[in-house]
């Protein structure tokens, strides 16, 4: 067996998602991701089950394995137990061990999330802050959301939040402890090391691409990755 | 005989929910944009139900978007969970709840995994025990909050003030509801109803006076694909979704979408404003959006609550259609007030839709 299917294999939803595909398609047919972008999971199983190295490293580096929006409407769906969707977490999980996601344009996207929700994670203990979803990156929030947070501390002070305050309740300042553990755990179980790992190749894609790479948001790798649309996901055969 | 195989088959679609004492995790996404859901839901049950619902400040994320944006390793992920189910185990409780649907959903995951890969979970115990020094033990019974207010939804309804119906007509207001993929789809026997059946909502607008939509794309997803929201050049993906269902509820014409996840309300609230930006479209009535609401901001208002206490000013999608069909009263000049009516302004007017 190869290289890369072994290190599949180590994944448990690797082994919880693929049993035996029959090629039906029932997952296809579900699929909110095929309906948009030109994405099969019936193709993800079928891939796999031939355990063949190059096939394998092709789709590790495609755009492809980035469609999903990980529903899993096609869990409940198929007849024989597969579980497409928990195959794209653990090729989502290799690609970037392995680097090869700065490979696709859908994949470098991943330095993006890393530097909004993975750092609000670890900064504030929430998966999103407030002051963070800007109407700029937001502009789907629309004006309540902009007289929202023009006017946070009051609107969250009327709903009855504990904004940014200690003790329990709606957005608390999440006490330093709790984020010392968080931080510990993210450094015991792999969590910071993706992390690191997200940034290292990112930036040699970066040098790569000649793009200017930088901390935070407010550089041109990270606009470029954030707004880029090739427009070709619903066409393209990449796969 | 038939009645009998009936019986059978949907004690199947039956989950245990436990009837007291909750260890209460908060979610993400409804705290920033529906606070006063979660305001609303501890009130009906604390206060109207007399319950133990218990929160310590020092739980936090479960990291479920950072997760399913595959960003956070899944032991990692087991291990924030592993520490929220410690600080369960440390306050002395064995029933969690979680606010959050895709937290639910990955609780479900972490456990069935543990269940199936014993040795992971001791693994996790050991990560745990080497980045905090914490023990735990594993809940007896998960639940969503939705799972509560549909066990008590009999007790709220013996309490209310207002009914789903419409005051003008009598007749039943007609509702689509939408339960969140993660609810059921990926473990059908942790829901109510499963994944076939998914009656947790259900329960609520029947028992409320409300008629349930059946509809084409009722069991579609609105399209938050974590990743294919987060970043903006995928945002088409989230927006095609929720208009796909829009415009197979729309012929129906639902009088309110009432919602079981976070982030789904939020999505069917703000898509329906893009859309009207991008195509000059609305699906409720005279410009109007279909009013959206979380199943504890419908409990608020079954229950007699004042809108603006429920946070129905900060949805995009104006809520008036509704609270008049229903005969809610309420103060239009108060909608956009501060505490002590504290003057905070009004977000400016959307092109198409109608708004306040």
């Amino acid at each position: 067996m190869g290289q890369l299917y072994d290190k599949l294999k180590q994944d448990v939803r690797f082994v919880e998602g693929l049993k035996a595909c029959i090629n039906c398609g029932t997952c296809t047919a579900i699929c909110p991701a095929a309906e948009f972008y030109n994405y099969q999971p019936r193709l993800i199983t079928d891939i796999l089950q031939t355990k063949d190295e190059d096939k394998i490293e092709k789709l590790l580096k495609s755009d492809t394995i980035w469609y999903c929006g990980e529903c899993m409407s096609c869990v409940t769906r198929c007849p024989r137990g597969n579980a497409p969707g928990l195959l794209i977490t653990a090729l989502r999980s290799l690609s970037q061990e392995l680097g090869y996601f700065v490979e696709s344009e859908k994949g470098r996207q991943q330095l993006a999330i890393k530097r909004t929700v993975g750092k609000w994670i670890l900064e504030y203990g929430y998966c999103l802050f407030p002051p963070e979803i800007i109407p700029e990156n937001h502009p789907e929030q629309g004006p309540v959301w902009e007289w929202e947070l023009k006017n946070i501390e009051d609107v969250m002070a009327r709903l009855g939040a504990n904004y940014k305050q200690t003790g329990a309740g709606i957005l608390r300042k999440i006490p330093d402890e709790a984020l010392d553990e968080l931080k510990r755990i993210f450094d015991e179980t792999g969590g910071t090391e993706r992390f690191r790992k997200i940034e290292e190749y990112s930036k040699a894609k970066a040098g790569e691409m000649g793009i200017s790479f930088g901390e935070g948001l407010d550089n041109d790798y990270i606009k470029h990755i954030y707004t880029t649309n090739s427009n070709l996901h619903t066409k393209n055969d990449d796969i | 005989m038939i009645s009998e195989g009936k019986k059978r088959i949907w004690n199947e679609y039956q989950k245990e929910i436990a009837d007291d004492h909750y260890f209460y995790v908060r979610s993400c996404v409804r705290q920033n944009f529906f606070p006063g859901s979660e305001k609303t839901f501890l009130k009906i049950m604390q206060h109207e139900l007399g319950k133990d619902v218990y929160e310590n400040p020092s739980h936090t994320t479960c990291t479920g978007i950072g997760y399913h944006s595959d960003i956070v390793p899944f032991e990692t992920a087991m291990t924030v969970i592993a520490r929220q189910f410690a600080l369960m185990t440390e306050a002395g409780y064995e029933n969690l709840v979680t606010s959050c649907i895709t937290s639910f959903g990955l609780y479900s995951e972490v456990l069935e995994t543990w269940h199936h890969f014993p040795e992971l979970l001791q693994k996790i115990r050991m990560h745990l025990k080497n980045a905090t020094g914490r023990e735990f033990n594993i809940p007896k019974n998960l639940a969503h909050a939705s799972d509560l207010i549909y066990k008590f939804r009999n007790n709220i309804a013996a309490k209310s003030t207002n009914r789903l119906i419409n005051k003008q007509t009598g007749k039943p207001l007609k509702a689509v509801e939408h339960i969140g993929c993660h609810y059921s789809k990926m473990f059908p026997s942790k829901g109510v109803g499963g994944a076939e059946y998914p009656y947790v909502l259900i329960g609520m607008i029947e028992e409320w006076g409300g008629e349930v939509i059946d509809y084409p794309e009722r069991r579609h997803c609105c399209g938050f694909g974590f990743r294919q929201y987060l970043v903006m050049a995928n945002r088409g993906y989230s927006i095609a979704c929720s208009r796909k269902k829009f415009e197979s509820m729309e012929p129906y014409k639902p009088d309110l979408i009432l919602t079981n996840c976070p982030g789904c309300p939020m999505f069917f609230d703000r898509w329906q404003y893009a859309i009207s930006e991008m195509e000059g479209k609305t699906y409720g009535e005279n410009d109007h959006g279909i009013p959206v609401l979380t199943y504890e901001e419908l409990s608020g208002l079954i229950l007699g609550y004042d809108p603006w206490d429920l946070g129905l000013q900060v949805h995009q999608v104006a809520v008036e259609p509704l609270l008049d069909k229903i005969g809610v009263q309420y103060n239009p000049l108060e909608k956009y007030q501060g505490i002590d009516h504290k003057d905070l302004g009004k977000p400016n007017m959307p092109s198409i839709l109608k708004f306040y």
